[in-house]
């Protein structure tokens, strides 16, 4: 009976925390994005400085016709929205906040492999909205998509690889007991490789190509209204929130700071990952979109080599000190 | 392969497993493996090309459930990662790319059908009669130290069966370097071949995303 609670309970957390924490990065985005820009933002909702205009946003969508096309795919674009969403709910799981056990859903013995297998599915989403639609835009969206998933995911997962050669684990917990400090400058490229990689895996800008509204109008989500609609924006923050939580925990030493070890982990955790959010808002406000050729460019050319020259330094610095 | 591994701890006593009281593992593999066997059998009947990749992916995931209920965890994120996340998703990229209509293919049928599943049965009689010769009274024991653990899979792989692992690998790099090969090949007949109108087609893969208008809405003309 106690474990059946506390399975529960640690499902209903992790559950608010997908809710919620999506939200709150969404709503500073207005807010910063607004700022960066010499604007306000939204200033009316709720009253204080607008901090309840995804709420209001949120019963806007519930409240349009949810349109699927004559010519579409009926079950394939109305199961597209859940195949992108579920996945992050899924990773949300195994990401540990802090250092006891706790502190995170579901200790996983193969945590890296689960978070990047678990994170590839999603895109399917974007796939099977982006052909299900029956249109061209969407699926132009669809193509480009798939594409930059191919290009994407091998750099991702060759910089995640040199952490678990570093710590000597797969597990997620398991590399943070392993972290030390010097750590942080010697992963640096395979950082900057996973967190470039994530962006582009979750189409922010300046990688949004696939969604690029003024060329394709949306691409995959063109036909989307209403709450399904709403479901793929979630999707998008949820990876957000999953992409920093990821960095934060494989290179920037998660519960790890300089005081507070004991009690206060979460705290570091939740702040690095919310000054990692901030960049990714920063950049989306900051620069142009990248052409296609030039996405497959930065990807085969540049962050594979980096990625694979992080391994042969991780590689050669692991036989060294060991 | 993983079944294979020595150090697995087999339980050679089969005479205390009853195959009329299943456990609820038994019955959940059983299960699993039932939905995994009939989404493959409408991978390759359905007349709908993108549902057959869809399906495809049902299908793999299956495998990857059945691979976590006999505790290979690491194998079934991998079988995720490898086959979900990447070849499905060339698939699919393949056949948007190329011919991807909403609706049946009237074409998605093939003449060699009866010796596509000739084949098919004899491979299967194959695997099956191999495993279960080699595996017959062994059961794994699901309740000791996790037998597919991430360590117990990269010890065995990397003691036990390193040379099959390295030509492996051989393999695919040989792969790789014939695909490129063939690739750079085809471009450079292309280019000795008159020029097309469009030169940017030659050189960039991306605007020929929009020649191929096979897609049912482009055929029906703008609306």
């Amino acid at each position: 009976m106690n474990d059946a609670l506390d399975v529960a309970l640690r499902l209903l957390v992790v559950f608010v925390v997908f809710l919620t924490f999506p939200l709150i990065v969404g709503q500073t985005e207005h807010k910063v994005m607004a700022h960066m820009q010499g604007r306000l933002g939204p200033m009316y909702a709720g009253g204080f400085h607008g901090w309840a205009q995804l709420i209001a946003d949120g019963v806007k969508f519930a409240q349009k016709e949810d349109v699927v096309p004559a010519g579409a795919d009926r079950r394939v674009f109305q199961l597209a929205p859940a195949v992108a969403l579920l996945p992050y709910l899924l990773v949300l799981l195994a990401i540990p906040i802090g250092p006891s056990e706790g502190a995170v859903g579901q200790v996983l013995d193969a945590g890296v492999f689960f978070v990047l297998a678990v994170m590839g599915v999603g895109v399917l989403g974007s796939l099977m909205a982006g052909w299900a639609s029956a249109n061209k835009f969407s699926l132009l969206g669809g193509l480009r998509t798939a594409a930059q998933l191919l290009a994407y995911e091998l750099p991702m997962l060759l910089a995640a690889a040199s952490v678990a050669m570093a710590a000597g684990t797969v597990s997620l917990p398991g590399i943070l007991h392993a972290f030390h400090w010097w750590w942080v400058p010697w992963q640096i490229v395979g950082a900057v490789v996973f967190f470039v990689a994530g962006l582009a895996e979750l189409q922010r800008p300046p990688f949004d190509m696939p969604v690029a509204d003024s060329e394709i109008i949306f691409g995959a989500y063109t036909e989307y209204t209403g709450l399904r609609f709403a479901l793929f924006l979630l999707a998008e923050y949820a990876g957000i929130v999953v992409l920093c939580g990821l960095t934060t925990v494989l290179f920037l030493g998660g519960w790890h700071g300089p005081w507070g070890a004991d009690g206060l982990g979460w705290v570091w955790t939740l702040l690095k990952a919310a000054i990692l959010a901030f960049l990714v808002i920063w950049l989306r406000v900051t620069y142009p979109r990248l052409r296609e050729d030039q996405l497959q460019k930065l990807s085969w050319t540049l962050l594979v080599p980096l990625s694979l020259a992080q391994i042969a330094l991780t590689g050669i610095v692991k036989v060294v000190i060991s | 392969m993983r079944l294979a591994s020595p150090e697995m701890p087999l339980n050679l006593a089969a005479a205390q497993h009853g195959f009329l009281s299943p456990t609820g593992v038994e019955i959940a593999f059983l299960l699993v493996g039932l939905v995994t066997f009939g989404a493959a059998l409408v991978t390759v009947t359905t007349r709908q090309l993108v549902h057959a990749a869809l399906w495809l992916v049902v299908a793999l995931g299956g495998l990857a459930v059945e691979y976590l209920l006999l505790t290979a965890e690491f194998i079934a994120w991998v079988q995720v990662l490898i086959y979900v996340g990447s070849v499905v998703v060339l698939l699919l990229f393949g056949l948007m790319l190329t011919r991807a209509p909403i609706g049946r293919s009237p074409d998605a049928d093939s003449g060699n059908r009866w010796a596509a599943l000739t084949v098919a049965v004899a491979a299967a009689v194959a695997l099956v009669w191999v495993v279960v010769d080699a595996f017959r009274t062994t059961w794994i024991d699901l309740n000791g130290p996790a037998a597919g653990s991430t360590r117990v899979t990269g010890e065995s792989l990397f003691r036990h069966w390193v040379l099959p692992f390295e030509a492996l690998s051989v393999l695919l790099l040989a792969a790789l370097v014939g695909a490129i090969v063939l690739s750079r090949k085809a471009k450079a007949e292309s280019e000795s071949s008159p020029p097309p109108v469009n030169s940017r087609a030659v050189t960039e893969s991306s605007p020929s995303v929009t020649d191929s208008g096979i897609h049912p809405v482009e055929q029906e003309g703008a609306r």
